[in-house]
This record gives C-alpha cells, sequence and structure tokens, in this order.
C-alpha cells in the first residue's frame, strides 16, 4: 500500500505537468483551429489555398532532400571515423558535433557568413573571378542551413551504429571479392539501417519544423513555420495559424509513419 | 579500389568538418575585427564585445536564470518520473513517455502557440519569466527523462531496490539513497543537454516572450537584423563561451561512461 503512494507521488508532478502544459494546450489548440470563420474546413486550408499549399510542397521537398543529404554525407563520415584511430580524432569529432547546441538563428547567421553579401565563398571568388557569388538568402542557402543543423545530430546517432559493425565481416566479404558498392550494399548498410532510420526520422521531424534559420536569412521562400508565425503575428489570425501548425504536425507524422512501414516491410524483405 | 574508396571518405570528412567549423571561426574573426569588410589590415578590437555586453548583458543574465530553473523543474518532475516509469512498466509507462516525448516532434511554433492561446489571459503569469519556463521545461523534459532511463536500463534497479528493502529501509529512503546515487550518469548527462538546450533554445521562446522577458538567442535574433555585422558577430561569441563549456562536459560524460562499460 505504501508502495502503491510512492507511485503516485513519483509520477505526479509529471502528471500535472503534462496535463496542464501539454495536453489541455494541445487541445485548446485544435478548438481554435476548428473554430475559424472557415470551421472544421480551416484543417484543410493548407491543401485547399495555393499560397499555404505551396509553402508545404516547399517544406515538403526541402525536409526530404536535406534529410537524403544529411543521410548520405553523415553514413560516409560515421564509415570513415569508425573504427580508425588517429591524432586528432577527438578534436575532429567536435568540431563535426559542436553545431548541435547552435539554435537555428545563430546556424542563419554562419550561412549569410559563409555565403551572404560579406560571406566568404564570395570573397573568394570576387578576388578569384571578379564577381561576388551570393547564394545565402536563396533556396541553396536554406538548404545549407538545414544541413548546417542536420548533420551533428545524424552523424552522432550512425557512428554509434557503425562501430558497432564487426570489421570482420567487411574483411571477409572483400576477401570474397565483393566490390565496394556490394559491400555497402549487402554488409554495412543494412547493418545501420535501423540508426539511419532513426536519425532521418529526427532530421526530417526538425527539418519540417525549422523556424529560426528561414527567420534569420529572411528569404523571400516562405516555409510553412515561418508562414505560422506571420499568420498569427502580423495577419493575428490565430485560427488559421492554429490549423496549420496541427495539419503540419499530422503530416510530419504520416510521413513518419509512411517511413516506417516501409522500413519494416524492407527489413522483413531482406 | 580500396584506397580510393577510404580516400573519398576521408576528403568528404574534412570537407564536412570545414564546412561546420569554418563559419564559426569567421564569426569569432568577424567579432573582433575593427572593420569586417576591410579585414586584417583594420586592426583587432574588444570594443563590439564592450558594446553587446552594454546592450544585451540582461539576455545573457535571464537566459542563465531561465536555464537553471528550466534544470530545477526537469530535475523534480524528470527523475522521479522517470523512475515510475521503469518500476510500472507495460503499456501505461510506455504511453505515457510517447505523450510527454511529444515535444520533439511538434514544430515548436505549435506548442507555442498552444501554450499563448490557453494562458494569454494569465496576465502576471504571461508577462512574467516563467512562461518562458515552462516552455523550456516542455522541451527539454523528455531529454531529461530518457537519458536518465537509459541508465535504469543498464543497472539492476530492482536487486539493489530488493536488498535495501530486506534490509528495512522504506520505499522512500531507498530512492533517495540508493537508486538516486546510481542513475547520477544520466541524472548528469541529462542536466547538462537541458542546459544546453535551453540556452540555445529559439523557436518557442520567440513566440514566448514579451519584450521584458528575452533570452539570448532572442538578442542574437534582434541583433542579426537589426545590428552591424561585426557586433553580431561579437554576440554570437558571447554565445559560443556560454555553450562551449556546456558541450565540452558532455562529451567528457559521454567518454566516461563509455569508458566504463568497456571496463
Amino acid at each position: 500500500m505504501a508502495s502503491r503512494r510512492f507511485d503516485l507521488f513519483l509520477i505526479l508532478p509529471l502528471a500535472i505537468f503534462t496535463l496542464a502544459f501539454l495536453i489541455l494546450p494541445l487541445a485548446r489548440l485544435a478548438v481554435e483551429a476548428g473554430s475559424g470563420p472557415q470551421g472544421l474546413a480551416g484543417f484543410f486550408a493548407i491543401l485547399t489555398e495555393a499560397r499555404f499549399r505551396n509553402s508545404l510542397i516547399v517544406t515538403l521537398a526541402l525536409a526530404i532532400v536535406t534529410t537524403v543529404a544529411t543521410l548520405t554525407v553523415a553514413t560516409i563520415a560515421a564509415q570513415t571515423l569508425a573504427g580508425r584511430q588517429f591524432p586528432g580524432r577527438g578534436l575532429l569529432l567536435s568540431m563535426l558535433t559542436f553545431p548541435l547546441a547552435f539554435p537555428g538563428v545563430v546556424v542563419g547567421f554562419m550561412i549569410i557568413l559563409f555565403g551572404g553579401r560579406l560571406g566568404l565563398v564570395g570573397s573568394v571568388s570576387k578576388s578569384l573571378f571578379g564577381t561576388n557569388v551570393v547564394f545565402a538568402y536563396s533556396l541553396f542557402g536554406l538548404f545549407l542551413g538545414y544541413l548546417y543543423f542536420s548533420v551533428p545530430r545524424v552523424l552522432l546517432t550512425i557512428l554509434a551504429a557503425a562501430e558497432k559493425l564487426d570489421p570482420a565481416l567487411v574483411e571477409a566479404a572483400r576477401s570474397l571479392g565483393a566490390s565496394p558498392f556490394a559491400i555497402q550494399r549487402d554488409v554495412v548498410l543494412p547493418a545501420l539501417f535501423p540508426a539511419m532510420y532513426t536519425g532521418g526520422a529526427l532530421c526530417f521531424a526538425t527539418a519540417m519544423g525549422a523556424f529560426g534559420t528561414a527567420f534569420t536569412l529572411a528569404t523571400t521562400i516562405d516555409v510553412t513555420p515561418m508562414l505560422i508565425y506571420t499568420e498569427f503575428t502580423l495577419s493575428t489570425n490565430a485560427n488559421m495559424a492554429a490549423a496549420i501548425s496541427i495539419a503540419l504536425g499530422l503530416i510530419t507524422w504520416a510521413v513518419l509513419a509512411i517511413a516506417r512501414s516501409r522500413a519494416m516491410h524492407d527489413a522483413k524483405g531482406a | 579500389m580500396r584506397q580510393w574508396t577510404s580516400f573519398a571518405g576521408i576528403a568528404i570528412t574534412a570537407l564536412l568538418a570545414l564546412f561546420l567549423v569554418v563559419p564559426v571561426l569567421l564569426s569569432v574573426y568577424a567579432g573582433l575585427t575593427v572593420n569586417y569588410a576591410r579585414g586584417f589590415s583594420a586592426g583587432f578590437t574588444l570594443e563590439w564585445v564592450r558594446q553587446v555586453w552594454e546592450l544585451y548583458a540582461d539576455t545573457v543574465w535571464r537566459s542563465l536564470v531561465v536555464a537553471l530553473l528550466t534544470l530545477m523543474l526537469t530535475l523534480l518532475i524528470g527523475v522521479p518520473g522517470a523512475y515510475a516509469l521503469v518500476r510500472n512498466g507495460g503499456r501505461f509507462a510506455r504511453a505515457v513517455e510517447e505523450i510527454v516525448t511529444l515535444p520533439v516532434a511538434v514544430p515548436g511554433l505549435a506548442l507555442a502557440l498552444a501554450l499563448i492561446l490557453s494562458y494569454g489571459g494569465f496576465g502576471a503569469f504571461r508577462q512574467s519569466t516563467l512562461f518562458v519556463v515552462v516552455g523550456h521545461v516542455l522541451f527539454t523534459l523528455p531529454f531529461m527523462m530518457r537519458s536518465v532511463i537509459a541508465v535504469f536500463d543498464t543497472i539492476d534497479w530492482r536487486t539493489l531496490d530488493e536488498g535495501a528493502a530486506s534490509l528495512g529501509s522504506p520505499v522512500w529512503r531507498r530512492f533517495i539513497d540508493v537508486i538516486l546515487p546510481n542513475v547520477r550518469p544520466g541524472i548528469v548527462a541529462g542536466a547538462l543537454t537541458v542546459v544546453t538546450l535551453s540556452i540555445g533554445e529559439f523557436n518557442l521562446t520567440w513566440m514566448m516572450h514579451t519584450p521584458m522577458t528575452k533570452t539570448l538567442p532572442v538578442g542574437l535574433a534582434d541583433a542579426y537584423a537589426s545590428m552591424r555585422l561585426e557586433i553580431a558577430s561579437a554576440y554570437t561569441i558571447v554565445f559560443l563561451i556560454m555553450v562551449i563549456p556546456l558541450l565540452i562536459g558532455l562529451q567528457t560524460i559521454a567518454g566516461l561512461t563509455e569508458k566504463r562499460t568497456k571496463s
């Protein structure tokens, strides 16, 4: 009996906090979204209104391309780092992972320093070819920003898996005459797959909700989180902002669910 | 063939490291130069850092206060909560964990909007720093709980608990004297993660802050939009000085636990 009461005592703060600041507010958000002038149709505005739909398409494409690019470079880097000992390895690893703590706004600023009007690439290209190459405020700049904050997280996840991979398996495949491509396809990638899935899902969800980077770059490209912000603050349209947020959350969740079922299917097939 | 692939791997890894580090070095350099556009020849100065301190010192202190309050609350809520979930297990515990982890997947803006719509009417609370703290706790709690639960999964806490129980120790005493010391690595790693995330949090804070409750990243966004490049860079240096020690701490702990599990 004392143990039951103790369990209750342990979970009570968590229960109160979650109820008051997560469950009730999310319910309130759903009510707000459904009580606009369009009623429940507001939920579908993200698909029916051209401005919202275009923003959703750009955001989805950006998130997918970011996820694929991040997984590719992170998997290559993780295999390069795993099982290799060399001086400065710890330092290199810190360099690759410390942007983890940067908020999106700082990442945006890094891209401005890299490819903005006074940026590094621009000044190098100016002295070499006489033209100032500026890409920070374009879709490409936004993509680089997303890559910047995604790589560290995904790399850590995949590196942990790559270090557990038995090098003898790769060695065996190689001595049997498998090409590097075949080794990747048949030995390495299947072993890294769970970590790649986890990392990719996190990367995709973060990219869908990212706001700070687009905010700092102040591009003309409206990613959906930017749209939520402008709807709420500039148009003071809380109903629409709430409806888009919920739609964005659900679409993110749905894409992840599809990816998960495909992943399960592939894993079974292999 | 083998050499070709590993050479490409090394090249890509090196490029990646440069891509991540060079802009950071540029911002440190830009924050210390007299004039960024004129380059090295203009010389170096701490004047921009001084100006940043004059303009934005309050955001630095507020971020520290918010981070510490967030840490206290995640400890008080998350650690007992994690123990409760581990003790009970089963479908209910998994469902609770799913719900608590929701803020990782839900866009920060949506959470902030939900909180503002629900508590915007409570003027004093809405305008206090505590409102921002609530947002940060919501966002960081899953990380604290996961970190603690991960340690619970590697130790045989049930045997430890039963051992102490057979010696007549009451359940709450066992929690304090036996369980807590054993999950300390998880608590420390979780605490560092929480503080790091809180200091860098922008998505929620940008929506939730008032002119009186600006945190460091909010100030940074302000500086990036309206200040000259040198001041924006100097402010970024201040941010780096705050987070780099935390990151080194996190990595040291990760290294220590790795060594301990290996030996």
